[in-house]
């Protein structure tokens, strides 16, 4: 690796769901399983919280990877919230993905409260793929930098 | 302009041996809004609570930030912390730095440098918040039963009896639902009547229950707690305080061809009518449909025949509304028509029966006066085929069977097959099925003593045709097993048919906002961890409404909805969650959007005046959420295309500033 990318370090806004994900990354931290501090989570009570709006502002902030967690389908706390968030999700990322924000940079994953090691093993994968795809230019305003 | 403190624990070395508790609680000094920033080794001990109680009343805080272990271990804590010194406990928001930081993150730097990201998210977020307050709401303490099967008459019974007035309403002229037409039960083959009768009986006679028979629910408003519910009381022509049950007018009636819908058509009755001597209410019922006093106003004989003077031709059906804390739905099953499976020549024999019609012949009340003769010619048949799955596990016959597995075909099959070979040795009787399913308590032994024992044929294989000939029905069939074609010259054919909801499920599901499956059924909350209840507060599930069911599940699942219900009505008050949506009138367009993505039912439409500037005024529809219903998922604030609707304690601009925080670098 150069140095170069040894000292990028990228933006990771993870979304998760109360009832499951959350549940399942704090799994993981009682578990000790470790991912990079890269991944900065934020708590909304179910995946079909999470507004579209909210993942191209963090685009747009800076962020290099935006994942969201939710439960799996047919576990989602609402009953049918992350169908909708799978379907909402489907063609944000595609829209993306042609406005130029790679594929990579956005995943939607079912965790379970019980799933603490799919949890780090989600976070350290999707933060390897984010990271070798270098810095998100193509959504970054320049006009929302400090 | 919010007065913040912060509070970063240690939580021993936890998150101290991680992160670098002390930087953190001084860079967050920096924060705009943050007058107070502090570390403390167990800020969940009662020290570290003192300390953010005083640090809110030295410093006048309006809104705390505690840096510490997941929300989900102590957020809790905190709130009564915060309202214990009169802070709103809805101000206060937890950054996770102990489970999503310092346990996963190994050096001390990046974990430092996350801790402070994920505090400075938090306060961008209390900056937003606003002291929400969970609503109250009265408690009608009387409960709904819908359907008075086993499964509704179980449920009033135990309500009943944790002290809490039930009504019952049934569509027929009686309780009992389908197990009163049922002979003997598996697995244990004691008959039905000898153990539902009683327990009807008991319904009857207990002061709290009040059963509402020949009546349907026909409007429902209100949200948990306080449901408003109306109930049609058909008219049955017969004043029910009045008649005696002594049943005089259903032996004079001269209207004698009425087929017998408890016998399945398979004899008649009067058209003033008891359906079955154990029937309660044991009131009389004239059919409107085929008395010849309401059709043309001529015979009147039961009014001279009833001493009792019960009679009144005049009746009406009748509303009553009454207020109901919970409702349940047990509204059972059915078994589906097998006028579209021509291939079993259900329609064009006699001799091909349902296994339901096969219960009625085999019950000593039945219209064979429980002898097994076969309907056409009243003879003993010595050769009988079953059928089972017919309609059932169908992916490829959708349009007129079903594709889930009706659960209790095998069973009651097994049951029949045994039965007929005990009382009828001399009877062969082969079955035929995909697969035998038997999960359940002494269910498999209890199969194959059907075969062991009683020498039932099991065959594997289905039946492709059956043709009348003569007085025989040809059955033509496959064997998987032994590969070949059979041809069996039966006496009688019995078709367990699939079940499904009683047709009046679906209405009834849109008064209540419950949801339902494709197939009708009606879905739990969630389908493990909250089986009875329906995603609508206050409305529980019982019984094979919910999915196909023998009696044991269907009891078990009528006392568990009972618990329910006696859990709700125990309180006075219901506390709501504060964290639930509410619309914005002023953006709402009334386009329903978020009324068709709420599982709950929790959004309603009206007409509202608006003041133009112009100083016109403007009717216009909006969105309005009832607080009590609403479980707060979010989902609605998502599909809403103006930006109306948003959630209390996760508002859009509350999420926003976390990522506009976490992305600040
Ligand atoms: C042939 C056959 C044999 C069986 N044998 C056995 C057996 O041996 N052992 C066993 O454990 N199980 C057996 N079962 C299953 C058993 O019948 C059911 O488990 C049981 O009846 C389910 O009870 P329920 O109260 O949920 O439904 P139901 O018995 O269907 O009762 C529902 C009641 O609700 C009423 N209703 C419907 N809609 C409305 C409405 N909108 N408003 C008001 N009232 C309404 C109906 O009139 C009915 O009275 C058998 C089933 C069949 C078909
Ligand atoms: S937050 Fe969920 S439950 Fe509440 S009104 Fe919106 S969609 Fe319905
Ligand atoms: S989706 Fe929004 S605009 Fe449409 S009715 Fe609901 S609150 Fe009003
Ligand atoms: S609550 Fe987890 S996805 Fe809906």
């Amino acid at each position: 690796m150069s140095e170069l990318n040894q000292e990028y370090k990228p933006l990771i806004v993870a979304f998760c769901c109360n009832w499951c994900s959350y549940a399942g990354a704090d799994l993981a931290g009682s578990n000790r399983l470790a991912y990079p501090a890269d991944v900065k989570i934020i708590r909304v009570p179910c995946s079909c919280r999470v507004n579209p709006m909210f993942i191209l502002r963090a685009f747009q902030r800076g962020a290099d990877g935006v994942i969201l967690c939710g439960c799996h389908p047919g576990d989602c706390h609402y009953t049918t919230g992350n169908y909708y968030t799978r379907r909402r999700m489907s063609m944000l990322f595609s829209m993306l993905d042609y406005l130029g924000i790679e594929r990579e940079r956005t995943r939607v994953e079912w965790v379970s409260a019980a799933e603490g090691a799919k949890f780090a093993s989600t976070m350290n994968d999707f933060a390897k793929k984010v990271a070798s795809l270098g810095p998100n230019k193509r959504l970054e305003d320049l006009r929302c930098k400090p | 302009m919010q007065r913040i403190g912060v509070f970063v624990c240690w939580c021993g070395s936890n998150i101290a041996g991680t992160v670098d508790v002390h930087a953190v609680a001084e860079a967050l000094k920096n924060e705009s809004g943050v007058v107070f920033s502090t570390d403390y080794q167990y800020m969940c001990s009662q020290a570290g609570q003192d300390i953010i109680k005083n640090a809110i009343a030295e410093h006048k805080l309006t809104g705390i930030v505690v840096c510490s272990c997941s929300p989900r271990m102590h957020e809790a804590t905190f709130r009564k912390t915060a309202a214990a010194a009169g802070l709103n406990p809805y101000m206060v928001e937890i950054a996770n730095i102990r489970e999503q930081c310092s346990w996963v993150h190994k050096d001390m730097l990046s974990g430092t440098e996350k801790a402070v990201i994920l505090g400075r998210a938090a306060i961008a977020k209390v900056h937003l918040n606003a002291p929400l307050i969970p609503g109250q709401s009265p408690v009608a303490k009387r409960a709904l039963v819908i359907g008075g099967g086993i499964a509704g008459i179980q449920t009033a019974l135990d309500i009943a009896d944790a002290g809490f007035p039930v009504d019952i309403v049934e569509t027929k002229p009686t309780i009992g639902g389908k197990m009163a037409q049922l002979d003997k039960t598996f697995p244990t083959l004691d008959c039905a009547a000898c153990i539902l009768t009683p327990k009807m009986v008991d319904a009857a006679q207990n002061e709290l229950i009040k059963i509402y028979s020949y009546s349907e629910v026909s409007q429902v408003s209100g949200y948990v707690g306080n449901f408003d519910v109306t109930i049609k009381r058909r008219a049955r022509f017969v004043k029910e305080d009045l008649c005696t049950g002594c049943g005089l007018c259903t032996e004079k009636c001269p209207q004698k061809k009425v087929p017998n819908e408890f016998n399945l058509g398979m004899d008649t009755r009067r058209a003033i009518y008891i359906p079955f001597a154990q029937a309660v209410p044991k009131v009389a019922t004239i059919d409107p449909d085929y008395c010849t006093m309401l059709k043309t106003g001529k015979c009147g004989i039961c009014s001279k025949v009833c001493t009792a003077g019960a009679i009144d031709y005049t009746a009406k059906d009748e509303f009553i509304t009454e207020k109901y804390g919970a409702i349940v739905v047990a509204t059972g099953y059915n078994p589906i028509s097998m006028e579209k499976f021509d291939e079993f020549a259900y329609s064009q024999s006699k001799d091909v029966i349902t296994s339901l019609e096969f219960e009625r012949l085999t019950n000593a009340a039945g219209p064979t006066a429980g002898k097994l003769l076969r309907p056409s010619d009243g003879e003993h048949p010595h050769k009988i085929v079953f059928v089972q799955c017919v309609g059932s596990r169908c992916d490829s016959c959708a349009e007129k069977g079903k594709e889930y597995c009706s659960k209790i075909c095998c069973m009651y099959t097994a049951k029949h097959a045994m039965l007929t070979r005990d009382k009828y040795p001399d009877t062969e009787v082969y079955v035929f099925y995909i697969d035998v399913r038997t999960p359940g308590k002494a269910f498999d032994e209890f199969y194959r003593r059907a075969v062991e024992e009683y020498g039932v044929h099991y065959v594997k294989g289905m039946v492709g045709k059956v043709v009348p000939q003569g007085k025989k029905l040809m059955v033509q069939a496959s064997d998987l097993i032994d590969g070949k074609q059979l041809h069996i010259d039966a006496d009688l054919v019995v078709l367990a048919a699939a079940i499904e909801p009683d047709k009046s499920a679906r209405p009834l599901a849109t008064m209540l906002t419950a949801s339902m499956d494709t197939n009708d059924f009606f879905t739990e909350a969630h389908p493990k961890l909250r089986p009875v209840e329906s995603p609508t507060a206050g409305v529980f599930l019982s019984g094979a409404c919910q999915g196909p069911k023998d009696i044991p599940e269907t009891v078990s699942q009528a006392s568990a909805a009972a618990a329910k219900v006696i859990g709700l009505l125990c309180k006075d008050h219901l506390t709501g969650n504060p964290c639930v949506a509410s619309a914005n009138e002023m953006l709402c367009s009334g386009c329903s959007q978020c009324a068709n993505v709420c599982p709950y039912g929790a959004i309603t439409y009206s007409e509202k005046e608006f003041r133009m500037p112009n100083r016109t005024t403007l009717m216009r529809r909006v969105a309005s959420v009832n607080p009590a219903v609403c479980q707060g998922c979010g989902a609605c604030t998502v599909a809403c295309p103006s930006g109306a609707m948003d959630l209390n304690g996760f508002k859009n601009n509350q999420i926003m500033a976390e990522v506009d925080a976490i992305c600040r670098n």
